[in-house]
């Protein structure tokens, strides 16, 4: 390409992204640090007052800090659940991988199921509720695990395709046991593809909006997705704390993106790929 | 659940060393099946049970407190009630819309990002960044956008002379504005995608079809499209699976409205669960599960094969 082309196509691109995807953005700063009164006309105007740290302090402290339990509860939610599907999605992948048996195809063909099979709502609560954990936060934890599972398992499967056998014979001469030659010899090895099955898998589970919707009903224990919601329906005049929700929703995907950019992206085309 | 069976032999065992060996594998094997079990056991109580009782409760009449076999009313139900018939025809407009979209998008930026372009580390990360973002919040941020009188886009639309259309208050137009966010918000990942296979064309491929005095227009016809296949079967049946199950877009900016006029299946299935009709909001699940199995799975067989083909 010719160097005049480059440098025009290349204004030209950086214009319409500034356009098409920045003003969005900018947006919800924009709104999220005016004054009620001007944030509830909701056009992008530069404000005039600002006030960051105003807004800051009301929406943490909106409905007896209920945002700041819902950043607890997300918290959890994403930690227990992404941990769960790391270990376990691991373990599966693994067997799944190595042993080639007759009922590796019914797995295989579970496996992709869960990958395309829209989840069974109302069923699921059902099951839930007989369990006695419809609307618990350790409810919602497995449900996670559960629909999460399959893309992890597909993700560690290709990985391991990549690891010599002999490693695994190697350690089993040594007399490893099943669970150390898992945990202390193969583990190790997958620390670039648990880190991608984190990261991905942690965004996806942040921001889930549905499952928590359906599985933990109630105002107490809300996720930081619910808490858009209900201060969408609830406080329609303070937009301006409706956004400093969004903005500080956005925060912990961006942090993700900005340390594991390169990851996220080989996860995501990587398991799109062999999905 | 069926992960637990024992696994037989390997088929060159000798018939009479069968049954030692088999129970030394299962004992010794250093790949041992219980480590199915407990992803099975999460996986199977809470996706594989529901499934399949969702095929039982789909024929009942379910309240919160009782359940009675009624057959298939409630599809005929389902297929009767006109704002139930729109959000079945909505589902496969949105679905198609969306993906449509992202496949000529995702390609024409894939192509114009991995060019050598100025800017090209800040132009990718701008375009992937909003698939990391909550999906209500960019829900909420573009029924702000889209405001027919206050919103910026009809702001400048009217600064230019345009009149903008009420993008979620028209009826005819509330879903195909949705449909507009969503590949916004989806259209990066469509682009890495296509990054991914465009990167892995063999240069070859590029210096023999300038040699043969191949265009861009050439070029990109005979080389990058075929080529770039697998991203774009990857892309279609994606964004389908996505677009035919998509619930949180439209509940965030318009919850199926004006009227039922941007009502798919999965908001449907919400508001009868939210109204107490578990056993119409059950049939709507049984729906989509076959609406999207019968849609995807021959098609990615169908995109596999042209694959083998090309």
């Amino acid at each position: 390409m010719k160097n005049a082309t480059r440098t025009w196509l290349g204004v030209l691109s950086v214009a319409v992204s500034l356009v098409v995807f920045v003003i969005p953005f900018a947006f919800i700063v924009l709104t999220a640090v005016k004054d009620p009164q001007q944030a509830s006309r909701l056009d992008f105007s530069w404000p005039h007052r600002f006030q960051l740290v105003d807004n800051l302090v009301q929406v943490v402290q909106a409905r007896d800090y209920i945002l700041v339990i819902a950043f607890i509860n997300s918290v959890i939610l994403t930690v227990a659940s992404v941990a769960a599907m790391v270990v376990l999605g691991a373990m599966v992948a693994f067997v799944l991988q190595r042993r080639v048996t007759r009922w590796t195809g019914l797995i295989n063909f579970l496996v992709l199921s869960g990958l395309i099979i829209p989840p069974a709502v109302v069923p699921t609560i059902w099951v839930l509720q007989k369990a006695g954990l419809f609307g618990t936060l350790p409810g919602l934890i497995l449900v996670e695990i559960a629909f999460g599972l399959s893309f992890s398992i597909l993700l560690f499967r290709a990985f391991i395709a990549t690891i010599p056998r002999e490693l695994d014979e190697a350690a089993v001469i040594d007399g490893a046991s099943p669970l150390r030659l898992f945990f202390q010899v193969v583990f190790p090895v997958l620390r670039s593809v648990i880190v991608t099955v984190i990261v991905v898998q942690s965004v996806a589970v942040f921001n889930d909006f549905t499952n928590p919707l359906y599985f933990l009903p109630g105002e107490q224990n809300a996720t930081v997705q619910l808490t858009l919601f209900t201060f969408q329906s609830q406080y329609t005049t303070s937009y301006n704390l409706l956004f400093m929700d969004i903005l500080l929703i956005t925060v912990p995907p961006l942090v993700m993106f900005l340390f594991f950019n390169r990851q996220i992206v080989a996860g995501m085309t990587a398991g799109a790929v062999k999905g | 659940m069926t992960t637990v069976v024992p696994t037989g032999p390997p088929a060159a065992e000798q018939p009479k060393l069968a049954t030692r060996t088999r129970r030394s594998a299962q004992t010794h094997s250093p790949y041992p099946t219980w480590f199915y079990l407990p992803a099975a056991v999460i996986y199977g109580t809470l996706f594989l049970v529901p499934t399949f009782a969702s095929f039982y409760f789909s024929l009942t009449r379910w309240t919160v407190f009782r359940s009675t076999f009624i057959g298939l009313d409630n599809f005929t139900e389902f297929f009767q009630e006109p704002a139930l018939v729109k959000g079945f025809v909505n589902t496969f407009l949105y679905a198609v819309a969306t993906s449509g979209l992202k496949v000529v998008l995702g390609l024409l930026l894939g192509i114009l990002l991995t060019s050598q372009i100025r800017a090209r580390g800040y132009l990718r990360s701008v375009v992937f960044f909003p698939v990391l973002v909550s999906t209500v919040g960019v829900g909420i941020t573009f029924t702000a956008l889209m405001d027919p009188s206050t919103g910026a886009i009809n702001s400048a639309l009217s600064a230019v002379g345009i009149n903008g259309p009420g993008w979620l208050t028209d009826p005819s137009l509330a879903l195909f504005s949705v449909a507009l966010v969503d590949v916004w918000k989806g259209v990066g990942l469509a682009t890495v995608i296509y990054i991914a296979g465009i990167v892995s064309i063999p240069q070859d491929y590029y210096e023999a079809a300038r040699i043969d005095g191949a265009g861009p227009w050439q070029l990109f016809r005979n080389v990058i499209l075929p080529l770039s296949w697998p991203a774009t079967s990857t892309v279609i049946v994606l964004s389908l699976i996505g677009g035919l199950r998509s619930f949180d877009l439209i509940w965030a900016m318009t919850r199926g409205g004006p009227g039922f006029s941007s009502d798919v299946v999965a908001s449907v299935i919400y508001k009868q669960y939210q109204a107490g009709f578990y056993g119409l909001s059950t049939a709507g699940n049984v729906i989509l599960f076959l609406v999207v199995t019968a849609i995807i799975v021959p098609l990615s067989r169908f995109l596999a094969l042209k694959e083998v083909e090309r």
